[in-house]
């Protein structure tokens, strides 16, 4: 009872040292290390150009500072435009992806239905805004309906595809129990399904809501409407201060759509009510 | 509480009516839908939309696919597969530098490794200014800066997913469990030891997922920032758009799209496999 335990001096079968070295991960390292050597090489990085470019970023800096609204019309006209085609297509695009994504739920949906459904999700996430806004360009000419265009089919994507998944993953007992009282199919999707739902689509719609004002500053760049256009073309004009200040101002009505994003979801999610009982 | 007082005898006609919203529920609901109604309203009054362009859109469109058909296939070899895999070079090593640059802040943001409040918000606020710059712009002010070309690009990519990197690795980190933690403690491991053998093995799945993931979207980026000149297959598209030669376009367009979808399909498997 008092006595040490014998300590074998050969480890018994199934004995796992501890921190023993994982040679598996250390070739992966290496691999790691060996690929951006060649990407590095490929690209075309040096030390001196990146010597340069910080000799050129001092001075960049030096005449972003201070900022300077050179044309307050035009910051004050692609701002108000950037969030007008921020509100229109999120409103479209949520309009349109609801009955998309129900389209699209496999749980409520024939295979018939739910499979064209599924493919126009996927094939309107396929293409970063800003590509798809160069088609619409295209198709109905520089201004604010393209970028309107471009961001309805981006939100689509992704509501129709977050909003299929949330109804996939709902509790099927409620959905019998309002079909068992021999309610209509309308009336199942109402009662029975979107009461389960609503709050993850308040979560997804704000965030649709925050991710499409931060591209409608974005598609101007290619011509579709908003503050990008300004933005580009004081970069092309070597206005570098007006760019510090459109890109402050950008910023600045970013994070204040996140706020007001977030006391939406306040309002909705109920978070308060449990909190003050 | 409520189950007691509704149980209680009660006078008749003074007897609670149920409500589902307070008062201030229903105020606070009702603002958000006249502002919602305000601002669609307001935004569509003013947006500048020249009805004319859209009668005859689906004319353009008919003539841009006509243009865009049959796809230069040829041009592939000479033009498009470079870019393209430098679009993915571009994607992968910005990620990678992004991680370099994102575990330390990612650490320093999360407050129980960390418990300094004051370097908390610190590295807070460099991850949400990093997260609310768009890598277009990031792209810009990097070609500005070391001129055209994949560097900027990589630079954008990789500044644009510290944010998102370094956000997602700090709570990941502030959700560990701290047994494991504390053990090592006891043990006297330094504090490199219990970062490497106790936080990291609670964090790898977590992490690989939010790699894999970051590397998905930087895919679909990389492949816009040529637009602006920073390098990848968005330089050809912009040389071809330029040239209006719309069935070099078309290619172009295929290309990515393909990336994107071989892409995820190789995120998919890679996370079922490591998960």
């Amino acid at each position: 009872m008092s006595a040490a335990p014998d300590l074998p001096s050969v480890p018994p079968p199934g004995h796992r040292e501890a921190f023993r070295p994982d040679w598996l991960a250390r070739a992966g390292w290496l691999l790691l290390a060996l690929y951006v050597a060649y990407a590095v090489g490929r690209l075309d990085f040096s030390v001196e150009r990146f010597v340069t470019g910080l000799d050129n970023g001092e001075r960049f800096l030096a005449r972003m500072f201070p900022p300077r609204i050179v044309q307050p019309d035009s910051l004050l006209k692609g701002l108000t435009e950037s969030l007008e085609i921020a509100v229109l297509a999120s409103f479209a695009g949520i309009v349109l992806a609801l009955p998309i994504g129900l389209l699209a739920a496999r749980n409520l949906m024939p295979a018939w239905a739910s499979w064209p459904a599924r493919a126009l999700i996927a094939a309107a996430r396929s293409f970063h805004p800003v590509i798809v806004a160069i088609i619409f360009v295209k198709a109905v000419g520089f201004g604010a309906l393209a970028g309107i265009g471009a961001l309805v089919l981006a939100s689509v994507g992704f509501i129709g595809k977050l909003f299929a998944e949330a109804i996939e993953e709902i509790s099927a007992k409620q959905v019998e129990a309002v079909r068992a009282t021999g309610a209509s199919f309308m009336n199942v999707i109402l009662f029975g399904v979107m009461p389960q739902v609503f709050s993850r689509f308040i979560g997804f719609a704000t965030y649709q809501l925050d991710s499409n004002l931060r591209n409608s500053t974005m598609v101007g760049i290619v011509g579709a409407g908003g503050i990008g256009g300004t933005l580009f073309s004081a970069f092309q004009r070597f206005d570098y201060d007006f760019v510090a200040a459109i890109l402050l101002s950008i910023i600045a009505m970013i994070m204040l759509g996140e706020l007001l994003a977030g006391w939406v979801r306040g309002v909705f999610l109920e978070r308060g009510r449990v909190d003050q009982e | 509480m409520s189950a007691a007082s509704s149980a209680a005898p009660q006078a008749p006609g003074s007897s609670r009516v149920w409500e589902r919203f307070t008062p201030r529920q229903r105020l606070s609901r009702f603002a958000v839908y006249l502002g919602l109604v305000a601002a669609i309203v307001a935004s569509a009054r003013t947006v500048e939309v020249i009805p004319e362009f859209l009668y005859d859109a689906p004319q353009q469109v008919q003539d841009l696919l006509e243009r865009m058909w049959p796809i230069a296939w040829h041009h592939y070899a000479g033009g498009v597969h470079d870019a393209l895999v430098d679009t993915l070079h571009i994607a992968t090593l910005g990620t990678l530098l992004a991680i370099v640059m994102a575990l330390p802040v990612g650490l320093a943001a999360a407050g129980n490794l960390v418990p300094n409040r004051i370097v908390n918000h610190l590295a807070r606020l460099v991850l949400v200014s990093s997260r609310s710059v768009n890598s277009l712009v990031w792209a810009l002010l990097f070609v500005a800066v070391f001129g055209p070309g994949a560097i900027a690009g990589t630079l954008a990519i990789a500044f644009r997913s510290v944010g998102f990197v370094g956000k997602l690795v700090g709570e990941a980190l502030e959700e560990t469990d701290r047994g494991t933690i504390e053990a090592l403690q006891a043990a006297g491991a330094p504090w490199a030891s219990r970062l490497l053998w106790g936080y990291w093995p609670q964090i790898k799945p977590a992490f690989w997922s939010i790699a894999l993931f970051r590397w998905d979207i930087n895919v679909r980026e990389s492949a816009v920032l040529g637009l602006v000149g920073a390098g990848g297959i968005g330089m050809a598209l912009d040389t071809a758009m330029n040239l209006f030669q719309w069935d070099r376009v078309a290619l172009v367009l295929f290309a990515i799209f393909a990336v994107v979808v071989i892409a995820e399909l190789a995120v998919t498997h890679l996370r079922q496999r490591i998960l």
